[in-house]
Protein backbone atom coordinates (compact mmCIF):
# COMPACT_ATOMS: atom_id res chain seq x y z
CA UNK A 1 0.00 0.00 0.00
CA UNK A 2 1.00 3.09 -0.90
CA UNK A 3 2.22 5.63 2.33
CA UNK A 4 -1.00 8.03 2.63
CA UNK A 5 1.54 10.12 4.28
CA UNK A 6 3.73 11.83 1.54
CA UNK A 7 1.51 11.03 -0.91
CA UNK A 8 1.67 12.89 -3.71
CA UNK A 9 -0.58 13.49 -7.45
CA UNK A 10 0.21 15.95 -10.15
CA UNK A 11 -2.93 15.98 -12.56
CA UNK A 12 -1.20 17.09 -16.11
CA UNK A 13 -1.09 16.81 -19.70
CA UNK A 14 1.77 16.13 -21.53
CA UNK A 15 2.01 18.72 -24.00
CA UNK A 16 1.73 21.20 -21.21
CA UNK A 17 4.38 23.39 -20.92
CA UNK A 18 3.19 24.40 -17.23
CA UNK A 19 3.09 20.47 -16.35
CA UNK A 20 6.19 20.33 -18.01
CA UNK A 21 8.37 22.53 -14.94
CA UNK A 22 6.66 21.10 -12.12
CA UNK A 23 7.72 16.92 -13.31
CA UNK A 24 11.12 18.94 -13.81
CA UNK A 25 10.98 20.85 -10.32
CA UNK A 26 9.86 16.73 -8.80
CA UNK A 27 13.03 15.44 -10.88
CA UNK A 28 15.38 17.67 -9.78
CA UNK A 29 14.64 17.00 -6.06
CA UNK A 30 14.63 12.92 -6.89
CA UNK A 31 10.61 13.03 -5.56
CA UNK A 32 8.64 9.89 -6.32
CA UNK A 33 4.86 10.69 -7.16
CA UNK A 34 1.99 9.36 -9.11
CA UNK A 35 1.61 10.92 -12.40
CA UNK A 36 -2.51 11.79 -13.68
CA UNK A 37 -2.76 12.21 -17.23
CA UNK A 38 -5.95 14.60 -17.79
CA UNK A 39 -8.56 15.04 -20.93
CA UNK A 40 -8.90 18.85 -21.25
CA UNK A 41 -12.00 18.02 -23.00
CA UNK A 42 -13.46 15.52 -20.37
CA UNK A 43 -11.73 16.68 -16.52
CA UNK A 44 -11.89 14.05 -14.19
CA UNK A 45 -13.72 14.68 -11.02
CA UNK A 46 -10.60 14.96 -9.28
CA UNK A 47 -9.55 18.04 -10.78
CA UNK A 48 -12.97 19.56 -10.64
CA UNK A 49 -12.42 19.43 -6.89
CA UNK A 50 -9.00 20.39 -6.24
CA UNK A 51 -9.25 23.23 -8.93
CA UNK A 52 -12.63 24.48 -8.59
CA UNK A 53 -11.59 28.14 -9.52
CA UNK A 54 -9.53 27.93 -13.14
CA UNK A 55 -10.53 23.82 -13.84
CA UNK A 56 -6.65 24.00 -15.02
CA UNK A 57 -3.58 21.50 -14.49
CA UNK A 58 -1.38 21.34 -13.51
CA UNK A 59 -2.80 20.58 -10.11
CA UNK A 60 0.17 19.21 -7.11
CA UNK A 61 -1.85 17.27 -4.45
CA UNK A 62 0.23 16.86 -1.27
CA UNK A 63 -1.16 14.96 1.22
CA UNK A 64 -4.75 15.34 -0.17
CA UNK A 65 -4.21 19.50 -0.64
CA UNK A 66 -4.16 21.05 -3.83
CA UNK A 67 -1.01 23.69 -4.93
CA UNK A 68 -1.90 25.69 -8.17
CA UNK A 69 -0.63 27.16 -10.59
CA UNK A 70 2.86 26.02 -11.89
CA UNK A 71 5.18 29.34 -10.40
CA UNK A 72 3.33 28.37 -7.29
CA UNK A 73 3.77 24.54 -7.50
CA UNK A 74 7.76 24.94 -8.10
CA UNK A 75 8.00 27.38 -5.31
CA UNK A 76 5.92 25.01 -3.17
CA UNK A 77 8.17 22.14 -4.21
CA UNK A 78 11.26 24.16 -4.03
CA UNK A 79 10.34 24.88 0.12
CA UNK A 80 9.03 21.59 0.88
CA UNK A 81 11.98 19.65 -0.49
CA UNK A 82 14.59 22.08 0.44
CA UNK A 83 17.68 20.12 1.06
CA UNK A 84 18.23 18.94 -2.56
CA UNK A 85 18.92 21.15 -5.26
CA UNK A 86 17.51 24.77 -4.10
CA UNK A 87 15.86 25.94 -7.07
CA UNK A 88 15.79 29.49 -5.93
CA UNK A 89 18.68 31.90 -5.38
CA UNK A 90 19.03 32.78 -1.32
CA UNK A 91 19.58 36.54 -2.34
CA UNK A 92 16.34 38.36 -1.44
CA UNK A 93 17.51 40.42 -4.40
CA UNK A 94 17.79 37.65 -6.51
CA UNK A 95 14.56 35.88 -6.02
CA UNK A 96 12.22 38.92 -6.48
CA UNK A 97 14.26 39.26 -10.04
CA UNK A 98 14.00 35.63 -10.24
CA UNK A 99 10.24 36.11 -9.79
CA UNK A 100 10.32 38.69 -12.22
CA UNK A 101 11.23 36.93 -15.02
CA UNK A 102 9.31 34.01 -14.59
CA UNK A 103 6.13 36.15 -14.63
CA UNK A 104 7.51 38.11 -17.77
CA UNK A 105 7.58 34.35 -19.72
CA UNK A 106 3.99 33.57 -18.53
CA UNK A 107 2.70 37.19 -19.74
CA UNK A 108 4.65 38.06 -22.82
CA UNK A 109 6.06 34.83 -23.93
CA UNK A 110 3.19 32.43 -23.49
CA UNK A 111 0.52 34.51 -24.58
CA UNK A 112 2.62 35.17 -28.40
CA UNK A 113 3.37 31.75 -28.85
CA UNK A 114 -0.25 30.86 -28.36
CA UNK A 115 -0.98 33.41 -31.01
CA UNK A 116 1.92 31.88 -33.10
CA UNK A 117 0.18 28.93 -33.30
CA UNK A 118 -3.26 28.45 -32.98
CA UNK A 119 -4.23 32.33 -34.70
CA UNK A 120 -4.84 32.64 -38.89
CA UNK A 121 -1.98 35.00 -40.43
CA UNK A 122 -3.18 38.36 -40.00
CA UNK A 123 -2.50 41.49 -38.10
CA UNK A 124 -2.60 39.56 -34.65
CA UNK A 125 -0.38 36.91 -35.80
CA UNK A 126 2.39 39.23 -37.74
CA UNK A 127 2.30 41.48 -33.89
CA UNK A 128 2.50 38.06 -31.69
CA UNK A 129 5.60 37.21 -33.86
CA UNK A 130 7.42 40.37 -33.22
CA UNK A 131 6.52 40.53 -29.40
CA UNK A 132 7.72 36.92 -29.23
CA UNK A 133 11.00 37.66 -31.06
CA UNK A 134 11.46 40.75 -28.85
CA UNK A 135 10.83 38.19 -25.71
CA UNK A 136 13.79 36.10 -26.83
CA UNK A 137 16.06 38.77 -27.40
CA UNK A 138 15.24 39.94 -23.98
CA UNK A 139 16.07 36.53 -22.35
CA UNK A 140 19.43 36.32 -23.89
CA UNK A 141 20.32 39.79 -22.66
CA UNK A 142 19.21 38.37 -19.29
CA UNK A 143 21.83 35.18 -19.53
CA UNK A 144 24.01 37.15 -20.54
CA UNK A 145 27.33 35.04 -20.32
CA UNK A 146 26.32 32.90 -17.66
CA UNK A 147 25.50 28.69 -18.60
CA UNK A 148 22.06 29.31 -16.29
CA UNK A 149 19.93 32.02 -15.63
CA UNK A 150 20.24 30.73 -12.11
CA UNK A 151 23.64 31.06 -12.43
CA UNK A 152 26.52 28.23 -12.53
CA UNK A 153 23.40 25.74 -11.69
CA UNK A 154 19.97 25.42 -13.07
CA UNK A 155 17.09 27.22 -11.13
CA UNK A 156 13.87 28.74 -11.05
CA UNK A 157 14.30 30.77 -14.12
CA UNK A 158 15.45 27.99 -16.09
CA UNK A 159 12.77 25.52 -15.13
CA UNK A 160 10.29 28.15 -15.88
CA UNK A 161 11.98 28.25 -19.65
CA UNK A 162 12.93 25.22 -20.85
CA UNK A 163 9.40 23.98 -21.04
CA UNK A 164 9.38 26.33 -24.06
CA UNK A 165 11.85 24.47 -26.10
CA UNK A 166 9.76 21.36 -26.90
CA UNK A 167 7.23 24.16 -28.55
CA UNK A 168 9.97 26.25 -30.37
CA UNK A 169 9.84 24.19 -33.38
CA UNK A 170 6.07 24.48 -33.71
CA UNK A 171 6.45 28.09 -33.20
CA UNK A 172 9.05 28.28 -36.21
CA UNK A 173 6.91 26.52 -38.56
CA UNK A 174 3.63 28.31 -37.76
CA UNK A 175 5.44 31.96 -37.45
CA UNK A 176 7.97 31.40 -40.12
CA UNK A 177 11.55 32.15 -38.25
CA UNK A 178 14.34 30.17 -37.25
CA UNK A 179 14.87 30.71 -33.15
CA UNK A 180 18.36 29.98 -33.75
CA UNK A 181 18.89 32.79 -36.32
CA UNK A 182 17.20 35.34 -34.01
CA UNK A 183 18.36 33.92 -30.35
CA UNK A 184 21.77 31.27 -31.08
CA UNK A 185 22.76 31.75 -27.19
CA UNK A 186 19.29 31.25 -26.43
CA UNK A 187 19.13 27.84 -28.09
CA UNK A 188 23.10 26.95 -26.25
CA UNK A 189 21.39 27.47 -23.22
CA UNK A 190 18.63 25.45 -24.40
CA UNK A 191 20.70 22.33 -25.59
CA UNK A 192 22.97 22.66 -22.81
CA UNK A 193 19.57 22.35 -20.02
CA UNK A 194 19.19 18.69 -22.22
CA UNK A 195 22.74 17.76 -22.13
CA UNK A 196 23.47 18.14 -18.32
CA UNK A 197 20.35 18.12 -16.48
CA UNK A 198 18.04 14.44 -16.81
CA UNK A 199 14.99 16.37 -15.49
CA UNK A 200 14.56 18.07 -18.56
CA UNK A 201 16.12 15.27 -21.01
CA UNK A 202 13.52 12.75 -19.24
CA UNK A 203 10.58 15.34 -18.83
CA UNK A 204 10.50 17.35 -22.08
CA UNK A 205 8.44 15.37 -25.04
CA UNK A 206 9.55 15.38 -28.30
CA UNK A 207 9.49 18.61 -30.62
CA UNK A 208 7.92 16.46 -33.37
CA UNK A 209 5.22 15.24 -30.86
CA UNK A 210 4.30 18.56 -29.86
CA UNK A 211 3.63 19.96 -33.79
CA UNK A 212 1.63 16.52 -33.92
CA UNK A 213 -0.35 17.89 -31.16
CA UNK A 214 -0.77 21.41 -32.19
CA UNK A 215 -1.53 20.26 -35.95
CA UNK A 216 -4.84 17.98 -34.11
CA UNK A 217 -5.52 21.80 -32.16
CA UNK A 218 -5.56 23.61 -35.62
CA UNK A 219 -7.53 21.44 -37.63
CA UNK A 220 -10.24 21.43 -34.27
CA UNK A 221 -10.23 25.02 -34.66
CA UNK A 222 -10.56 24.75 -38.79
CA UNK A 223 -6.80 26.58 -38.94
CA UNK A 224 -5.18 25.32 -42.59
CA UNK A 225 -1.84 24.15 -42.44
CA UNK B 1 27.12 53.27 5.38
CA UNK B 2 24.34 50.97 6.84
CA UNK B 3 21.57 53.26 6.05
CA UNK B 4 18.95 52.09 3.49
CA UNK B 5 18.17 54.04 0.74
CA UNK B 6 13.94 52.87 -0.62
CA UNK B 7 12.45 55.00 -3.44
CA UNK B 8 8.91 54.13 -4.74
CA UNK B 9 7.82 54.62 -8.42
CA UNK B 10 4.24 55.41 -8.12
CA UNK B 11 0.70 56.83 -9.21
CA UNK B 12 -1.50 57.91 -6.28
CA UNK B 13 -4.37 56.07 -7.87
CA UNK B 14 -3.14 52.97 -8.82
CA UNK B 15 -4.45 50.07 -6.78
CA UNK B 16 -0.76 48.12 -7.49
CA UNK B 17 1.00 51.29 -5.94
CA UNK B 18 -0.79 51.40 -2.89
CA UNK B 19 -0.44 47.62 -2.40
CA UNK B 20 3.39 48.31 -1.82
CA UNK B 21 3.08 51.72 0.04
CA UNK B 22 0.86 49.76 2.51
CA UNK B 23 3.45 46.97 2.89
CA UNK B 24 5.96 49.70 3.68
CA UNK B 25 3.71 51.36 6.37
CA UNK B 26 3.44 47.70 7.77
CA UNK B 27 6.86 47.90 8.22
CA UNK B 28 7.44 50.73 9.38
CA UNK B 29 9.72 51.65 6.45
CA UNK B 30 11.06 55.30 5.43
CA UNK B 31 10.95 55.93 2.31
CA UNK B 32 10.86 58.70 -1.06
CA UNK B 33 7.45 58.48 -2.78
CA UNK B 34 8.03 60.08 -5.73
CA UNK B 35 4.77 60.51 -7.90
CA UNK B 36 5.13 59.43 -12.10
CA UNK B 37 3.09 61.56 -14.65
CA UNK B 38 2.33 58.42 -16.88
CA UNK B 39 1.85 60.46 -19.79
CA UNK B 40 5.46 61.33 -19.41
CA UNK B 41 7.15 59.25 -17.47
CA UNK B 42 10.93 59.86 -15.84
CA UNK B 43 14.37 58.45 -16.77
CA UNK B 44 14.17 56.52 -14.11
CA UNK B 45 11.22 55.04 -14.20
CA UNK B 46 12.39 53.56 -17.64
CA UNK B 47 15.88 52.97 -16.66
CA UNK B 48 14.53 50.60 -14.04
CA UNK B 49 11.50 49.42 -15.64
CA UNK B 50 12.54 49.45 -19.31
CA UNK B 51 10.65 46.20 -20.50
CA UNK B 52 7.32 46.97 -18.98
CA UNK B 53 8.05 50.72 -18.20
CA UNK B 54 5.33 50.64 -15.30
CA UNK B 55 4.62 51.98 -11.66
CA UNK B 56 4.97 50.78 -8.82
CA UNK B 57 9.12 50.22 -9.37
CA UNK B 58 10.47 50.45 -5.97
CA UNK B 59 14.46 51.19 -5.56
CA UNK B 60 16.29 49.45 -3.06
CA UNK B 61 19.96 50.44 -2.54
CA UNK B 62 19.84 51.41 -6.06
CA UNK B 63 18.49 48.24 -7.28
CA UNK B 64 14.64 47.90 -8.86
CA UNK B 65 12.35 45.27 -7.78
CA UNK B 66 9.03 45.53 -10.41
CA UNK B 67 5.30 43.76 -10.23
CA UNK B 68 3.80 44.77 -6.81
CA UNK B 69 3.26 41.30 -5.88
CA UNK B 70 6.46 40.68 -6.46
CA UNK B 71 7.22 44.24 -4.32
CA UNK B 72 5.16 43.18 -1.45
CA UNK B 73 6.81 39.69 -1.21
CA UNK B 74 10.66 41.21 -1.04
CA UNK B 75 9.60 43.50 1.35
CA UNK B 76 8.18 41.21 3.52
CA UNK B 77 11.51 39.27 3.24
CA UNK B 78 14.21 41.75 3.53
CA UNK B 79 12.08 43.32 6.37
CA UNK B 80 11.24 40.00 8.01
CA UNK B 81 11.19 40.67 11.71
CA UNK B 82 8.23 43.29 12.16
CA UNK B 83 4.57 43.07 10.96
CA UNK B 84 4.89 39.54 9.04
CA UNK B 85 2.82 39.52 5.68
CA UNK B 86 3.31 35.97 4.67
CA UNK B 87 2.00 32.81 6.41
CA UNK B 88 5.12 31.02 7.82
CA UNK B 89 3.86 27.32 6.84
CA UNK B 90 4.43 26.31 3.20
CA UNK B 91 1.16 25.27 2.29
CA UNK B 92 -0.40 28.49 3.83
CA UNK B 93 2.70 30.29 1.42
CA UNK B 94 1.03 28.49 -1.48
CA UNK B 95 -2.39 29.22 -0.87
CA UNK B 96 -2.12 32.74 -0.07
CA UNK B 97 0.04 33.32 -3.90
CA UNK B 98 -2.57 31.46 -5.52
CA UNK B 99 -5.24 34.11 -4.19
CA UNK B 100 -3.49 36.93 -5.12
CA UNK B 101 -2.92 35.27 -8.47
CA UNK B 102 -6.60 35.28 -8.56
CA UNK B 103 -7.17 38.84 -7.18
CA UNK B 104 -5.72 40.10 -10.31
CA UNK B 105 -9.09 38.67 -12.08
CA UNK B 106 -10.98 40.94 -9.97
CA UNK B 107 -8.57 44.06 -11.30
CA UNK B 108 -8.56 43.15 -14.47
CA UNK B 109 -12.50 43.19 -14.89
CA UNK B 110 -12.67 46.32 -12.61
CA UNK B 111 -10.52 48.33 -15.64
CA UNK B 112 -13.02 46.91 -17.92
CA UNK B 113 -15.94 48.22 -15.94
CA UNK B 114 -14.82 51.94 -15.53
CA UNK B 115 -12.78 52.38 -19.02
CA UNK B 116 -14.92 50.82 -21.35
CA UNK B 117 -18.80 50.97 -22.34
CA UNK B 118 -21.26 49.60 -21.99
CA UNK B 119 -22.05 46.23 -24.12
CA UNK B 120 -21.22 42.90 -24.35
CA UNK B 121 -17.67 43.43 -22.85
CA UNK B 122 -18.63 45.43 -20.05
CA UNK B 123 -21.42 42.93 -18.86
CA UNK B 124 -19.38 39.95 -19.03
CA UNK B 125 -16.85 41.75 -17.31
CA UNK B 126 -19.76 42.39 -14.74
CA UNK B 127 -20.53 38.85 -14.28
CA UNK B 128 -17.12 38.08 -13.68
CA UNK B 129 -16.39 40.45 -11.48
CA UNK B 130 -18.89 39.89 -9.31
CA UNK B 131 -18.41 35.77 -9.32
CA UNK B 132 -14.72 36.42 -8.47
CA UNK B 133 -15.18 38.77 -5.06
CA UNK B 134 -17.99 35.61 -4.07
CA UNK B 135 -15.31 33.03 -4.61
CA UNK B 136 -13.07 35.73 -2.81
CA UNK B 137 -15.42 36.12 0.17
CA UNK B 138 -15.32 32.24 0.58
CA UNK B 139 -11.97 32.13 0.78
CA UNK B 140 -12.41 34.56 3.80
CA UNK B 141 -15.04 32.54 5.55
CA UNK B 142 -15.69 33.87 9.21
CA UNK B 143 -11.81 34.72 9.70
CA UNK B 144 -11.20 38.64 10.33
CA UNK B 145 -8.70 38.26 8.12
CA UNK B 146 -7.49 36.95 4.96
CA UNK B 147 -3.90 35.92 7.01
CA UNK B 148 -6.02 34.56 9.64
CA UNK B 149 -6.18 36.70 13.03
CA UNK B 150 -3.72 39.52 11.18
CA UNK B 151 -3.53 41.25 8.33
CA UNK B 152 -1.61 39.74 5.82
CA UNK B 153 -0.23 39.14 1.65
CA UNK B 154 -3.88 38.57 0.51
CA UNK B 155 -5.10 41.35 2.68
CA UNK B 156 -2.59 43.90 1.50
CA UNK B 157 -2.94 42.46 -2.23
CA UNK B 158 -7.05 42.99 -1.97
CA UNK B 159 -7.45 45.95 0.07
CA UNK B 160 -6.86 48.98 -2.31
CA UNK B 161 -10.23 47.92 -3.91
CA UNK B 162 -11.83 49.09 -1.42
CA UNK B 163 -10.57 52.71 -2.44
CA UNK B 164 -12.02 51.97 -5.94
CA UNK B 165 -15.08 50.07 -5.11
CA UNK B 166 -17.66 53.38 -5.23
CA UNK B 167 -16.39 53.58 -8.90
CA UNK B 168 -16.78 49.90 -9.84
CA UNK B 169 -20.05 50.49 -7.92
CA UNK B 170 -20.70 54.13 -10.19
CA UNK B 171 -19.61 52.81 -13.74
CA UNK B 172 -20.07 49.29 -13.04
CA UNK B 173 -23.95 49.90 -11.83
CA UNK B 174 -22.98 47.41 -9.49
CA UNK B 175 -24.11 47.10 -5.50
CA UNK B 176 -20.83 45.25 -3.81
CA UNK B 177 -22.19 45.86 -0.30
CA UNK B 178 -25.16 43.59 -1.26
CA UNK B 179 -23.52 41.31 -3.23
CA UNK B 180 -20.54 40.48 -1.14
CA UNK B 181 -22.15 41.85 2.77
CA UNK B 182 -18.62 40.17 4.30
CA UNK B 183 -15.95 41.36 2.04
CA UNK B 184 -17.22 44.66 2.53
CA UNK B 185 -17.43 43.93 6.57
CA UNK B 186 -13.54 42.63 5.83
CA UNK B 187 -12.90 46.37 4.22
CA UNK B 188 -13.99 48.38 6.72
CA UNK B 189 -12.38 46.08 9.29
CA UNK B 190 -8.96 46.60 7.56
CA UNK B 191 -9.79 50.09 7.04
CA UNK B 192 -10.28 50.95 10.74
CA UNK B 193 -7.99 48.26 12.65
CA UNK B 194 -4.82 49.37 10.00
CA UNK B 195 -3.03 52.61 10.31
CA UNK B 196 -1.17 51.55 7.00
CA UNK B 197 -4.39 51.32 5.37
CA UNK B 198 -5.98 54.24 6.58
CA UNK B 199 -3.26 56.47 5.94
CA UNK B 200 -2.37 55.04 2.34
CA UNK B 201 -6.12 54.39 0.52
CA UNK B 202 -7.14 57.81 -0.87
CA UNK B 203 -10.36 58.60 -0.68
CA UNK B 204 -13.09 57.03 -2.60
CA UNK B 205 -14.40 60.34 -4.48
CA UNK B 206 -10.91 61.40 -5.69
CA UNK B 207 -10.93 57.84 -7.31
CA UNK B 208 -14.16 58.27 -8.39
CA UNK B 209 -13.25 61.64 -9.69
CA UNK B 210 -10.06 60.36 -11.87
CA UNK B 211 -11.87 57.79 -13.22
CA UNK B 212 -14.49 60.41 -14.68
CA UNK B 213 -11.64 61.98 -16.15
CA UNK B 214 -10.02 59.47 -17.60
CA UNK B 215 -13.21 59.08 -19.30
CA UNK B 216 -13.75 62.17 -20.54
CA UNK B 217 -10.57 61.99 -22.45
CA UNK B 218 -11.49 58.75 -23.88
CA UNK B 219 -14.94 59.86 -24.55
CA UNK B 220 -16.72 56.80 -23.00
CA UNK B 221 -19.97 56.75 -21.61
CA UNK B 222 -21.11 60.05 -23.25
Amino acid sequence: MANQLEELILLDFWPSMFGMRVRIALAEKGVSYEYREEDLRNKSQLLLKMNPVHKKIPVLIHKGKPIRESSIIVEYIDDVWKDKSPLFPSDTYDKARARFWADFIDKKLYQNGRTLVFTAEGEEHKAAKKEFIDCLKLFEEELGDKPYFGGDSFGYVDVSLIPFYSWFHSYEIYGKFNIEQESPKLIAWAKRCIQNNQSVSNTLPDSLKILGFVQIVRNAFGLCD
Amino acid sequence: MAKQEVILLDFWASMYGMRVRIALAEKGVSYEYREEDLRNKSQLLLEMNPIHKKIPVLIHNGKPICESNIIVEYIDEVWKDKAPLLPSDTYGRARARFLVDFIEKVYHNGRILVYKAKGEEHETARKEFIDSLKLIEGELGDKPYFGGDSFGYVDVSLIPFYAWFQAYETFGELNVEQDCPKLIAWAKRCFQNKESVSNVLPESVKIVAFVQHVRNIFGVGE
